[in-house]
């Protein structure tokens, strides 16, 4: 065959073609078998919400109940640090005036202003988090929930600087000898020097079951499902109730909803 | 040119076995705080940035100074500033470690620190900053080391240091720029969503760091046969005072905002400086300092004859500088966070390790400084 | 040829050479015994056959790539099963399926780490967030 330079590098060009392509005929030949897959029983959704009925709460609720807060914690293993600087929180209380800033006025309800409300990351559609953080430590999944990689998690705290919901928790020391509940052994607990917050129970949902704090708290209080399902429990409930956002005007289109 | 760092007086190596103790005093802290985590600093969950990321933030700015006499030297050819470039590109050096230093120090898992290199985030600004600030660094090594090299061999630098020159200039500006937006883009923190914060730094960083440019001019021509030279000083000196007024003006566009507006969130963290917020004034008598300083300095300055008076201008820089540090390096991080996103008020005071680290890495900056400046100088007074 | 300062270098050398193998000298005679991995634990004994996710070679040179693997696919990809060559599945978890089998920890995960010199509880640092499996003494 007569072999000139142009031809050679034509010939030269396809094969390192054929090269870059090998990874993807590689892909292709092996997966006779999936390797991974997702648990046929997981719950499967395109934004993960949750809408929570206060006034539920507070009307049927016994005084005091913290049932969601501790299901949650001791799903999650969050420790107990006992100061309110280092504390670590998934799942807390706030009165009205300090989760809601600026929308109290003096004339509320003497209920709204004096009784609790549940507070969680906002598992925000435009999360501040996600935007600033430098590792993608923390990062959005397909299914709306904001999520935490906390073996990535260099503890730079630029996420808690970002969000405007006080939401994330650092782990200022050891937060082991902390865990005054019984350990829950099929989670982890967490490192000194990462950051931390509510995981809309992603390591629940990929096994079929719903949020802990939903579960457990036995008025219904707490309603969970998919805000792009029209059919999905949540989106019934914002059709026939006024809700609210924590700080909507923000920007950060929360998916935590409340009914007062 | 380095075997110059290891031949010196009597004073000279005084000097940096001091800044030695304070270094290793400050390692032994850090050694502490990796041990048990950064609860031994005063940070918590609501101001979760301290004195660490405030001194990152106020260097920043001494850092990009050094295109104040880069940028008329090369630009303008204003011939004074020849014999100085090698100070502010220098001094660029040593802020620009330190910068650095103050953000390790800062990280709750230091061992991940390349994670930022490993999984590159274009859409966090902590990921340009890291690029712009290590591009500056080299930047001002291979200028300062070529130029100097050049002078020292009497030839000219080569060829290709020019390019780097031009561009350390806009690059100078991206640095402070780009650490501003850290902030500037937050929805969660009011007082820092201003969209003059770049602006701000920048004309705070063009005072404070000429301010310490001069200082260490003066202190160069007492120790050593090298004269930076009095027409530069008082150049770098007008810098300053123009910077000054400019930098106290922006401070008063905040306040105004803030009040006329009347916008509760907008005014909180002002209130908490200068007026304590429900109680808590920790921060207020630092920041009535501040007011007082930056008065004092400006009513120095700008009075023509004390940029021809040492002495005064000594004290007027003292002034800028302290001013400018209680402004942006104490108060402007830490009243970012308070309020707290419940409009609380959660106070931060730096702990005495946290100060000690602090300390340890201004040290080492100056240790950088020191030699370098010795190099500089020792090829200076060679050619002279 | 003349070395200057000979005085001084050369001393020097010997102290950096002596120094730098200081390691070896401080270990001379102690050879420290080899790992023995135990797999004897309740839950492999009962397993007719005795088969882990990968071959066992495979495990023993890559079991730190397929634990990264793991992991980005759980946290990352939101994938929780794995399937293995022969079909079988697992759940993708060290603290939820490794350790069903292999709940053994200190005589099998520790037995090579210590003996790599890898001290316990740094690197790897697995055990500092996963909880461990609970281990008669």
């Amino acid at each position: 065959m007569d072999t000139n330079r142009r031809s050679f590098l034509k010939l030269g060009g396809l094969c390192a073609l054929g090269l870059g392509a090998l990874p993807v005929v590689d892909a292709l030949g092996k997966s006779d078998l999936p390797q991974v897959m997702n648990n046929p029983q997981a719950l499967v959704g395109k934004r993960w919400a949750m809408v929570v009925d206060m006034k539920k709460c507070w009307e049927k609720g016994k005084p005091g109940c913290k049932d969601c807060i501790l299901a949650c914690h001791v799903t999650h293993n969050v420790p107990d640090i006992g100061s309110i600087k280092e504390e670590v929180k998934w799942l807390w209380t706030e009165p009205f005036e300090n989760a809601f800033p600026g929308q109290e006025s003096q004339f509320l309800p003497t209920e709204v202003m004096e009784k609790p409300f549940m507070v969680l990351c906002n598992h925000c559609a435009q999360a501040p988090c996600v935007r600033v953080c430098p590792t993608q430590a923390t990062f959005k999944r397909a299914d709306g929930i904001t999520m935490m990689d906390f073996h990535r998690c260099i503890g730079c705290r630029y996420c808690m600087a970002g969000c405007p919901y006080g939401a994330r928790s650092f782990n200022w020391k050891d937060p082991r000898n902390f865990i005054k509940t019984e350990l829950n052994m099929t989670f982890p607990t967490r490192e000194r020097g990462v950051v931390e917050k509510c995981n809309f129970c992603d390591e629940r949902l990929g096994v079929g079951k719903i949020p802990a704090c939903v579960e457990a708290c036995k008025d219904g209080c707490l309603h969970f499902g998919d805000l792009q399902d029209p059919n999905s429990e949540v989106r019934k409930i914002l059709a026939s109730h006024f809700t609210i956002r924590r700080k909507p005007e923000l920007g950060t289109d929360p998916s935590v909803y409340y009914i007062i | 040119m380095l075997d110059r760092a290891f031949t010196g007086s009597q004073r000279y190596y005084r000097l940096l076995m001091g800044l030695l103790v304070f270094m290793g005093l400050g390692f032994a802290a850090y050694l502490f705080q990796l041990n048990k985590g950064l609860t031994i600093t005063g940070m918590g969950r609501d101001v979760s940035w301290g004195i660490y990321i405030a001194q990152f933030t106020f260097l920043v700015g001494v850092a990009a100074s050094a295109v104040m006499v880069v940028l008329p030297y090369y630009l303008h050819n204003i011939k004074v500033f020849g014999k100085i470039t090698i100070l502010g590109e220098f001094l660029a050096v040593a802020s620009v470690t330190m910068c650095l230093l103050f953000i390790i120090v800062d990280l709750g898992k230091p061992m991940r620190l390349l994670n930022v290199l490993l999984y590159p985030t274009p859409n966090s600004i902590l990921f340009w900053d890291m690029i712009v600030l290590n591009g500056y660094l080299f930047l001002n090594i291979l200028i300062g080391w070529n130029v100097l090299d050049a002078e020292r061999k009497g030839v000219p630098y080569p060829h290709w240091v020019k390019p780097l020159i031009y561009l350390s200039i806009p690059w100078a500006i991206s640095i402070h720029t780009v650490t501003a937006f850290l902030y500037a883009g937050l929805p969660a923190r009011h007082y820092w969503l201003t969209a003059i914060m770049a602006a701000r730094f920048l004309s705070s960083a063009f005072c404070s760091g000429p301010a310490l440019l001069i200082l260490l001019a003066y202190t160069v021509k007492k120790y050593t046969k090298f004269d930076p030279g009095q027409e530069a000083i008082e150049k770098l000196s007008i810098i300053m005072t123009y910077a000054m007024i400019i930098s106290v003006f922006f401070v008063g566009l905040e306040f105004f905002t803030a009040f006329y507006s009347q916008i509760p969130s907008h005014m909180h963290s002002l209130v908490y400086l200068f007026k304590g917020l429900e109680g808590h004034r920790f921060l207020v008598p630092f920041m009535w300092l501040f007011a007082a300083l930056a008065v004092f300095a400006l009513v120095m300055l700008l009075n023509p004859n004390t940029k021809r008076d040492e002495k005064k201008l000594k004290i007027a820089c003292v002034a800028v500088f302290f001013s400018m540090w209680l402004e942006k390096g104490l108060g402007l991080i830490v009243a970012g966070f308070i309020p707290n996103p419940f409009d609380q008020v959660r106070e931060y005071s730096p702990s005495i390790p946290e100060i000690m680290i602090a300390l340890g890495v201004w040290a080492t900056g100056f240790f950088v400084l020191t030699v370098l400046y010795k190099i500089a100088t020792s090829v200076k007074e060679e050619v002279a | 040829m003349k070395i200057y300062n000979a005085n001084k270098i050369i001393p020097g050398l010997i102290i950096f050479l002596g120094l730098i193998t200081f390691p070896m000298w401080y270990n001379m005679g102690k050879a420290a015994p080899p790992p023995e991995i135990k797999f004897d634990t309740p839950v492999i004994q009962q397993m007719a056959v005795k088969q882990c996710v990968l071959p066992k070679a495979d495990m023993r040179t890559g079991h730190m790539q397929l634990l990264n693997e793991w992991r980005t696919q759980v946290v990352r990809n939101g994938y929780r099963t794995y399937v293995a060559a022969d079909g079988k599945e697992y759940n993708m978890s060290l603290q939820n399926e490794c350790i069903k089998c292999h709940s053994n920890k200190t005589q099998f995960c520790d037995q090579c780490h210590v003996y790599a010199g890898l001290q316990l509880g740094s690197v790897p640092y697995c055990w500092t967030c996963h909880i461990a499996p609970k281990e008669a003494k």
